[in-house]
């Protein structure tokens, strides 16, 4: 471990974390649950509103989202970071974040969002075409993609052509996801769910059914950062930060490398390096299933198993409650909750297991915890480790 | 300085514009070009001002024999008053780059990973695309 990486492990914690309008929060705009959100994450840290004066923040419609955030807080942030860069963001967020604390540009960061994508009355096909005009996609949006969900088809059908990857292996992530979400009284949808409603569930984009994608619904996440000697005063157990790393290597599935490997096979590498743990010291691991594939790829790139034995490592429940590692103990963007971007609920979940507080889904000695998100169209990658005192 | 401007006659020329801008127009003209490095002799696709690969600016337009592999495939399931099921793929041309397509005049569902394929410009909504067809083996 390089003199870097020693001093920024365990640096800085989380210590706060806050939620709201999980599911459907009509009647309630977007700035009103992510500012509920970010009052109880604030609050859980024992601290007031006046105290953040660190914001890190984005949305996927405002461009200067940071600046009618902090108003609307209240707040007057010296240290900002809005980058956007998909679901990802709140965990590539972590390491300026960090650095700021280090440095002491600031004392206490906030990392919010909030999104009402489900209640609210945004007429989603005008978004669409405003971000061809935009954001344009000229040489892929001419063959009219449905993104994201086509891209993850193009990698799903890549990656049972290479590894013999089957339905029904990506639908045991669905079913465990589900699972998981039975013992979460915050998640969204609890029902049953077997491997054939998978498999029989409407095409969305073959060979993806509606049931390997993740829920399209309103919710605000937000936890608060703070120093490691600040954080021992906390209310609550702090979830200290060990290791942090980001890569992406393209933005459109036409331009990825190759489709069956994302960059999370270098941020994994690179956080855990940071954090001095192997990934068999990892307890839970929250990655970011916008779809099922997405949990195959990152257990292979993040090295929890071999490239092309993902399908093998969640078969007969592996990743369920019981199985042999657990994966989104909270029911994940599959069955609890994706509000556009999920990236903060995965911070949510870890911290939640390492405190002992996560109620009937708890696993026992939870003690290191990777959270990894994705954004785009498998476009960016962050992995983060996430740790108990006792690890550190 | 405040030099008057001189009247000029305009270049025969067409005037110089982006990598974009040169490959629509030449698609508009029925012309499929696509760009090749002059240093490391990659084909660079999408277009781009620089090499991706070894960031040389200099580079040269040729024209693809448009021959290839579907690389990955996938039916979007539509309904029909959105137009119905199309298809989207991958496809891996003989020549070195890889580019979004479809496959046309075919089921979507039977086109498959490794299928031949060849190019062809259509119209569709008033602008020329490249789309493929399935091709047979030693194509």
């Amino acid at each position: 471990m390089n003199a870097a990486s020693k001093a920024f492990r365990g640096a800085a914690a989380i210590t706060g974390i806050g939620s709201a309008g999980l599911g459907d929060a009509k009647g309630f705009s977007e700035m009103e649950i992510l500012s509920l959100a970010a009052q109880a994450a604030v609050a859980d840290a024992g601290l007031k509103m006046a105290d953040i004066d660190g914001l890190c923040t984005c949305s996927g419609s405002a461009t200067m989202w940071a600046l009618p955030v902090a108003e609307y807080l209240g707040i007057q942030p010296r240290f900002v970071d809005s980058t956007m860069l998909g679901g990802s963001s709140f965990i590539a967020q972590l390491l300026p974040a960090v650095h700021a604390l280090m440095a002491g540009d600031c004392t206490n960061v906030l990392v919010c969002y909030g999104s009402t994508q489900r209640s609210g009355s945004v007429d989603r096909a005008a978004v669409t075409k405003m971000r061809q005009v935009l954001d344009p996609q000229p040489y892929e949006t001419p063959y009219q993609p449905m993104q994201p969900i086509s891209a993850y088809a193009l990698a799903t059908a890549r990656h049972m052509h290479q590894y013999g990857t089957s339905r029904a292996q990506l639908a045991e992530v669905a079913v465990a996801a589900r699972q998981w979400a039975q013992l979460n009284p915050a998640a969204f949808s609890r029902g049953p769910l077997s491997i054939d409603d998978v498999l029989g569930a409407r095409m969305v984009c073959d060979p993806l059914s509606v049931r390997d994608c993740c829920l399209l619904t309103d919710g605000a996440g937000a936890f608060v950062l703070t120093l490691a000697d600040r954080a021992k005063d906390a209310p609550n157990p702090p979830a200290y930060i060990l290791g942090n790393a980001s890569e992406t290597w393209h933005r459109q599935i036409s331009s990825m490398p190759d489709l069956t490997v994302t960059s999370a096979s270098r941020s994994g590498p690179r956080a855990l390096a940071m954090a001095g743990v192997s990934i068999d010291d990892v307890d839970l691991a929250c990655l970011y299933d916008a779809f099922t594939i997405n949990v195959i790829l990152f257990l292979e790139d993040l090295g929890f198993c071999t490239k092309g034995e993902g399908g093998a490592f969640v078969q007969d429940g592996g990743i369920a409650p019981g199985g042999r590692l657990p994966v989104n103990t909270n029911g994940g963007g599959l069955s609890f909750g994706h509000p556009g971007m999920y990236g903060s609920f995965l911070v949510l979940e870890a911290v939640e297991q390492l405190r002992g507080a996560a109620g009937a889904r708890q696993q026992d000695g939870i003690e290191v915890a990777l959270v990894h998100g994705n954004g785009a169209t498998l476009s960016s990658q962050s992995t983060a480790i996430l740790a108990t005192e006792a690890a550190l | 300085m405040n030099a008057p401007i001189q009247e000029t006659e305009l270049p025969a020329a067409p005037a110089a514009v982006g990598p974009d801008a040169h490959y629509a127009r030449s698609l508009a003209e029925g012309r499929w070009k696509v760009q090749r490095c002059n240093a490391c002799l990659r084909p660079i696709f999408f277009p781009r001002t620089a090499c991706p690969a070894c960031g040389s600016t200099e580079y040269s337009w040729f024209t693809p024999n448009g021959r290839g592999r579907v690389h990955s495939t996938t039916v979007m399931r539509r309904p029909q008053a959105a137009g119905g099921d199309l298809h989207l793929c991958l496809v891996d041309l003989d020549e070195g780059f890889r580019m979004m397509s479809r496959v046309d005049a075919v089921d979507p569902a039977k086109v498959a990973i490794g299928d031949r394929v060849v190019a062809a410009l259509i119209e569709h909504a008033g602008a020329p695309l490249v789309i493929f067809h399935l091709h047979g083996e030693g194509a």
